[in-house]
């Protein structure tokens, strides 16, 4: 019962807050929403030590979805330890999002539909990481999708909030329709959907081929490619991670909760899900390796110029993802997931931090028009200073502990492809310290650039916003260091018991504890290194940014513009789809078929008989002449077979 | 209870209320008011009737059920012959469910010839329901083809300017197809010996002519649907026909071609089937990928959702000449939900129509501060349009591309970039009239939906939300008779094959 609960609560929460907010007001809908999330996320944790620590994973099927022929699907809660994770980091971070909404937003007019929206994400995301099937798992994934796009259009006057959720909607669209399709081939291999049955039956199928758009293929290589579309399209890898930094015009609480802690996610925990496909298709687990490596990279050089604070986080999201990637194509999953999990606690807390610091200079968000705050908000200011510790690895740390695991992992995996995750992950690392620290200099220090209006208002938050903060700050802390036996170190085998599955062959993760003391060393050292880079750029040289943009500026430009990325899937998708379709309209429908077809047959008839189709009503009576005919002709058949 | 006519009854019970209309007399406002108060009842006793099926129905046959069959014009051995099964049953369902629907949406916008008006719907309901239960030949031309003249009435005397042009295009384009439907039912009847559609469906055609009867059946279906390139005809008749007209052209009138062929093409014409599905397939994926391009550019609401239609029939074609389990079960599926979702769309349109008189997407923006609830339905068919799991349009789709995938990936490839061009249109359909910041000066007096609105659309909210989370009531209906249908063409294509072989 109190799995179901733990799961259902957040629905019962968004439809009460969504339905009757207006007769709620905002503080009934605030308690519903918030009340129903902190027994969620209490039961979550009762969940965790069950599933986990007593190790009783199970699965309760509700009912039937829909059947067809063979094709069989049910809703139904699977629980073992890599769904009591996620369900852990979703309904922890969602519950402290909640609450530290209630300050957040309080001068909002709409402040029910907030809360209800936040629910109802909550609500598909847990049906995502509970799901037994391809099928529930594709409801959760879309229904994140759609919650996403409810809370990036939140503020649906502005018109860069309304394309940006419009663009994060298709983007996934876009990973989806590979999803799907990997769907549709996963039923054609397995005749099942489910996820037991595919994975009990998949070493049977390691060598099957299928044909695809008129080719043999490996047929495990080609379902684990598709879904990894899909998984890339939520978890904004490169090629589609466009939808990411645009989604900050969301309210900075979505942010921290959808676009850094738990959807963006999914794509990682769907590929951890998957590991019993993916171990069957070496292939596909090079290019997850090779695209969240470049990931890991690219985003990172982007976050170098970025002047937007939140979208600086957004990028280094984008990047941390590419790292809980490249991890999962090493086979070391449960370094992914690590990952995954601390970096929910620390990326949460950057955001809320971020959402305090722009909550204090009224809703400004540009950091060049910032600086010297850190003595009016103290309290922000640590727990900034504890994300970005916890970001850029720093020793005892959360994410020292499992992004030295990544890296541990993806170098001692001793492939092509792990050497060129690692070292793209050290190159990342060094840039991760960079922009963190610049993130925090120009925020908090120097000489304050804002108008001084703007400064005379700067406040430490209320309290119903700096407590959520300081329990996801000691999470950024302590999660790490709790965390790492259980998910990579010893106890590693019995806490994931079955959720996660690795060939023996594959060893990456158990010779990561064995690699040389350089390695092992260096992530730090580049943090360091970065920091330091930062601080003599920001606080010793203030001038040499400037100049290092004036000497590169090409280089500079094409950072600063991401790559131009939005630039390209504009000229190469957008407009031709706009311009296509107004020609298909016009000269196909208008004049090539209609031309030809009934104003062509049309301008004949009129010209041979004259004005016959003036009166409306003579339409009616062409009609019932054809049918006369009709009968004619009836009659005709039966003067023939009867005279 | 077996020989409760309640098929004849659910078809003629509307005709009964039309001829009641029709005998009403005094002063206009009296004749408006009991006009449509009759009708509101007579559809409302009709849906409720016809309920009976929906509980009567037996699960596990795929025979036809509520037979109900009398002599009618003896010496052709043509039977007034009635009857469902589960293709159809489901159809007789949405059609007395959508008509009250209809008559409540046009309370208060139709203003002029309101008794007519009625009449029409009326009439226009028994020969859909007719339509659906007719297991005669000739019966079901007369219904098939009689449906377009109430229709042909509504959209030339209560539609739009350009009401001559769209009905006259409905009229070219349907008259060509049904002079062809005629001919084949001629030629099978000669054949045959018999107009009774169940024996027909026994009956094996010669191979050698049942392409030229598919083709002659096909140019009738496929204008229905509509199938590119001839759709042309609907997105001027949803502009020009009232709201009312919209939703049951959107609703129904658009299942009767795909009906058409599940009923006639597929069982009756297996070899032809099987030989033209490229050519289906061809056609569906031009109309998924073409239409949605289309969509994505229109300036006018109703085109916008007509273009959508036609993207969503292609899925139903797709399904259909997948010609497995999924494929049809989905296919019939998905025109349910597509019935009740477009006609949905449809009142959502009427809805902002009725208050500002224009459908030009420009001309609305910013919609949600004055409208919230009208923005929540509008959101959630909207979605369903799009496809989102946890609503009727998902599940159909879905099938129909597990289907489709099994015959022909490249087929679900191409038809799968709907879900992305799908979602493109809905999306900044919906982005330009509700978001945004509400500018304009006649919106800022709008008034969000009444009492009788919200009746209007609550139980397509419902059916929309049911349909996608608990489907099998509906499912189960569909399956055994899919599964017959399914089987009987596998048995005859094997047969087929045999005798070719035999022949060598």
């Amino acid at each position: 019962m109190i799995y179901i609960l733990a799961i259902f609560l957040p629905l019962c929460g968004s439809i009460i807050a969504g339905l009757f907010g207006r007769w709620l007001k905002d503080k009934g809908a605030q308690i519903v929403t918030c009340a129903a999330m902190l027994l969620s996320a209490v039961f979550s944790l009762f969940i965790l030590n069950e599933v986990s620590l007593k190790h009783e994973p199970q699965t309760i099927q509700l009912f039937s979805w829909f059947v067809s022929g063979a094709f069989d699907v049910n809703w139904a809660l699977r629980f073992d330890t890599l769904t009591a994770v996620m369900l852990v980091v979703v309904t922890v971070v969602s519950c402290a999002v909640h609450f530290y909404s209630i300050g957040y937003m309080h001068h909002d007019p709409s402040v029910p539909r907030f809360f209800s929206y936040l629910s109802l994400f909550t609500f598909f995301m847990l049906m995502l990481v509970t799901s037994n099937n391809f099928l529930q798992l594709f409801f959760g994934w879309e229904g994140v999708g759609l919650a996403s796009y409810l809370l990036i259009g939140f503020w649906y006057k502005k018109p860069s909030a309304n394309a940006a959720a419009i663009k994060a909607f298709l983007v996934n669209r876009v990973g989806d329709f590979g999803f799907a399709l990997g769907i549709l081939g996963v039923f054609l291999l397995y005749g099942s959907v489910d996820f037991d049955t595919v994975f009990k039956a998949t070493p049977g199928k390691a060598a099957a081929t299928m044909e695809f758009l008129g080719g043999q293929f490996h047929a495990l290589t080609v379902l684990c490619l598709l879904l990894f579309i899909g998984a890339m399209g939520k978890s904004a890898q490169l090629g589609l991670h466009t939808w990411l930094p645009d989604a900050m015009e969301g309210p900075t609480p979505v942010s921290a909760l959808i676009h850094a802690a738990t959807m963006v996610t999914a794509g990682v925990f769907m590929v951890a899900r998957l590991s019993p496909m993916f171990e069957f298709a070496p292939f596909a687990l090079n290019v997850v390796c090779v695209v969240g490596a470049s990931t890991a990279f690219f985003a990172a050089t982007v976050g170098l110029c970025q002047n937007d604070i939140k979208r600086v986080i957004a990028y280094s999201t984008c990047s941390q993802l590419g790292y809980m990637f490249f991890a999962c194509g090493v086979s070391a999953y449960a370094a992914g997931i690590f990952h995954l999990f601390t970096h929910a606690f620390f990326k949460a807390l950057l955001f809320l931090g971020a959402g305090s610091v722009i909550h204090a200079m009224s809703s400004e968000q540009d950091m060049r028009k910032m600086g010297g705050i850190w003595r009016l908000i103290p309290l922000t200011y640590t727990m900034m200073w504890i994300g970005s510790l916890a970001l850029a690895g720093l020793p005892f740390f959360a994410g020292f502990y499992s992004k030295d695991m990544v890296l541990e992992s993806a170098f001692a995996a001793n492939s092509g492809v792990g050497t060129y995750a690692f070292w793209m992950g050290m190159a990342a690392a060094i840039m991760t310290a960079f922009y963190s620290w610049r993130l925090l200099f120009m925020t908090f220090h120097g000489v304050p650039r804002a108008d001084e209006k703007t400064m005379a208002h700067v406040h430490e938050s209320p309290k119903v916003m700096t407590v959520p903060l300081v329990v996801l700050a000691l999470g950024a802390i302590f999660s790490g260091y709790i965390g790492y036996d259980l998910f990579v170190g010893n106890s590693m085998q019995l806490f994931w018991g079955q959720a996660i599955f690795v060939l023996p062959t594959n060893t990456a993760i158990i010779d990561a504890h064995h690699v040389s003391l350089w390695v092992k060393v260096a992530p730090v050292i580049v943090g360091i290194v970065g920091i330091a880079l930062a601080y003599y750029m920001y606080i010793i040289r203030t001038d040499l940014p400037a100049k290092v943009a004036t000497r590169f500026g090409k280089l500079y430009l094409f950072l600063y513009n991401k790559w131009y990325f939005d630039e390209l899937y504009d000229r190469l998708f957008v407009r031709p789809a706009k311009f296509i379709g107004e020609g298909l309209w016009k000269e196909g429908d208008g004049t090539m078929i209609d031309g030809l077809g009934p104003d062509g047959i049309a301008a004949v008839i009129r010209n041979l008989a004259g004005r016959v189709s003036r009166v409306q009503s003579g339409y009616v009576y062409h009609y019932a002449f054809a049918m006369l005919i009709g009968v004619a002709g009836l009659v005709t058949l039966y003067l023939y077979t009867h005279g | 209870m077996s020989d409760f006519p309640i098929l004849s009854i659910v078809t003629f019970l509307p005709l009964v209320g039309a001829l009641a209309i029709l005998i009403i007399r005094g002063d206009e406002e009296v004749v408006t008011r009991n006009a449509k108060a009759t009708a509101l009842w007579t559809t409302l006793i009709t849906f409720c009737l016809s309920l009976m099926l929906w509980t009567g129905f037996d699960r596990t046959s795929a025979a036809f059920q509520f037979v109900e069959k009398h002599s009618w014009i003896e010496s052709f051995g043509i039977n007034y012959h009635m009857g469902v099964d589960g293709i159809s049953v489901l159809f007789v369902l949405l059609s007395t469910f959508l008509t009250p629907i209809c008559v409540l949406a046009s309370w208060d916008a139709i203003k002029v010839r309101v008794k007519e008006y009625m009449i029409a719907f009326l009439i226009l309901e028994t020969l859909m329901v007719g339509m659906f239960c007719a297991l005669d030949f000739v019966l079901f031309y007369i219904f098939f083809e009689g449906v377009l003249i109430p229709m042909f009435l509504i959209i030339g005397v209560w539609g739009g300017r350009r009401r001559v042009y769209a009905a006259f295009k409905f009229f070219l384009y349907t008259l060509t197809g049904s002079v062809l439907m005629l001919l084949a039912i001629l030629a099978i009847y000669l054949q045959a010996e018999t107009s009774d559609i169940p024996s027909l469906l026994n009956f094996v055609l010669p191979a050698n002519i049942q392409n030229w009867l598919w083709l002659a059946f096909f140019a009738s279906f496929a204008v229905k649907v509509p199938m590119w390139p001839v759709h042309t005809w609907l997105p001027d008749a949803h502009v020009e026909a009232p709201t009312a007209g919209s939703v049951i052209l959107a609703g129904v009138l658009l299942k009767m071609g795909a009906y058409g062929f599940l009923r006639f093409s597929v069982p009756m014409l297996p070899i032809a089937s099987e030989f033209f599905t490229p050519l289906i397939f061809s056609l569906s994926i031009i109309a998924v990928i073409y239409t949605s391009l289309v969509a994505l550019v229109q300036l006018d609401m109703k085109k916008l959702i007509a273009y959508s239609s036609v993207a969503h029939m292609g899925f139903v074609t797709l399904g259909i000449f997948s010609l497995n389990q999924q494929g049809v079960s989905g296919a019939i599926y998905q025109m349910l939900s597509h019935g009740i979702v477009s006609a949905a769309l449809f009142l959502c349109v009427g809805v902002i129509y009725d208050r500002i008189h224009t459908r030009e997407i420009a001309r609305y923006g910013g919609l949600a501060e004055r409208m919230p609830v009208y923005a929540v339905f509008f959101m959630v068919f909207m979605l369903a349009s799009v496809g989102l799991p946890g609503t009727g349009g998902f599940i159909g789709e879905i099938l129909v591309l597990v289907g489709l995938f099994q015959v022909s990936t490249w087929a679900a490839t191409l038809a799968a970039t709907g879900l992305v061009l799908g979602a493109a249109y809905m999306l900044w359909l919906y982005r330009r009239v509700i978001f945004g910041n509400l500018t304009k000066g006649d919106l800022k007096a709008i008034k969000d939906m009444s009492y009788r609105e919200v009746a209007v659309f609550t139980p397509l909210l419902v059916l929309t939300i049911w349909m996608g989370v608990y489907p099998m009531p509906f499912l189960e209906i569909i399956e055994v008779s899919v599964a017959n249908l399914v089987e009987q063409h596998k048995t005859a294509m094997l047969a087929a094959k045999t005798i070719t072989l035999a022949g060598q």
